[in-house]
């Protein structure tokens, strides 16, 4: 697709579209959404922009060496939180028994570790769609 | 057994379920059935969220995008039609 | 071909009638009285502001009441994405397996 309107309307839209996604991720805890649900809005919105732009740009923009580092790292995140708990002596993945602060209900920073593991699987989740995208596209070449 | 008037609504969506599903399964031309798909998700997204979970039609309008986007370029990869 | 249709609607019929006399026992949809809202449940809904300190209790249960299954849910992700590429990758590099 190599339409002029596509592109620039891409070039306003997607970057609230990635922002959306970031906000369902980082406000899981407050309000409906969720980490699942915020990581597929920003991959789709790396999606799009690839499908606007070709998969060239796509590829550039985000590079396959970045994607399998999130993807690894993402997931050895939700351990590391489990082991928070263990390090305090409570049992592997607690958070109010481990002693975390839990802040005031409703606020952004509340929750303590429940913020911190949806931001690591919003992010994992994101770069796993891209990923299967990217692969998919890629070979076509 | 008595209902109210979300169950009314709740039956014509899947009626339309009904429809979409049975569509898929006649379709030949898989990019038509993808298409058809895409509308079965966002009606289920509709059933969630008026049975009251938000989360969950937040996650499905997502998600059922996605996975449309997904087998689209599987299709691409592949064949079209349906043997 | 003929027997074999029939067969199959013999069979789709009868599973169907199975299944319509399983929904049919069901508990309403929404009773409070079901009794898939045990203490479980209760504690789940009542407490989880006490529990996690999240208002939303999807986000609580998902990521603090359950987070092993969650943490298996990203591994089993993982593990797609991860068999997707490999089986889509290895072609590229000429590795000279076939």
């Amino acid at each position: 697709m190599r339409d002029y309107i596509l592109k620039r309307m891409a070039a306003v839209i997607l970057g609230f579209i990635s922002m959306y996604g970031f906000y369902v991720i980082l406000h899981g805890h407050i309000s409906p959404g969720g980490s699942f649900a915020g990581g597929i809005i920003v991959g789709l919105s790396f999606i799009a922009f690839s499908t606007i732009y070709g998969i060239q740009d796509g590829s550039a923009k985000l590079p396959e060496k970045i994607l399998v580092w999130v993807e690894s790292y993402g997931t050895l995140w939700y351990g590391l939180m489990g082991l928070v708990g263990i390090v305090k002596g409570a049992p592997f993945l607690a958070n109010k028994l481990a002693g975390v602060d839990l802040g005031t209900p409703g606020t952004l920073s509340s929750g303590g570790l429940i913020s911190l593991i949806g931001l690591g699987v919003g992010i994992r989740v994101a770069s796993t769609m891209v990923t299967l995208f990217f692969t998919l596209m890629e070979e076509e070449a | 057994m008595h209902f109210i008037a979300v169950d009314y609504w709740i039956m014509v969506l899947s009626l339309i379920l009904m429809a979409a599903s049975l569509a898929m399964y006649f379709i030949k031309d898989l990019i038509h059935a993808v298409i058809v798909y895409g509308a079965y998700t966002v009606t289920m997204a509709l059933v969630w969220l008026l049975m009251n979970t938000p989360d969950l039609a937040i996650t499905e309008a997502a998600a059922g995008i996605c996975t449309t986007v997904l087998m689209m370029v599987a299709i691409f990869r592949t064949s079209r039609k349906e043997e | 071909m003929k027997l074999r249709n029939i067969l199959i609607l013999l069979v789709a019929l009868i599973l169907i009638y199975g299944i319509l006399i399983a929904v049919a026992e069901l508990p309403p949809y929404g009773n409070p009285d079901n009794p898939a809202y045990n203490q479980v449940a209760q504690r789940y809904i009542n407490q989880p502001i006490e529990d996690t300190g999240v208002p939303n209790m999807v986000t609580a249960i998902v990521l603090d009441y359950r987070a092993y299954d969650t943490m298996f849910e990203t591994i089993v992700l993982f593990t797609a994405a991860l068999a997707v590429v490999i089986t889509l990758k290895s072609s590229e590099k000429g590795g000279g397996d076939q």
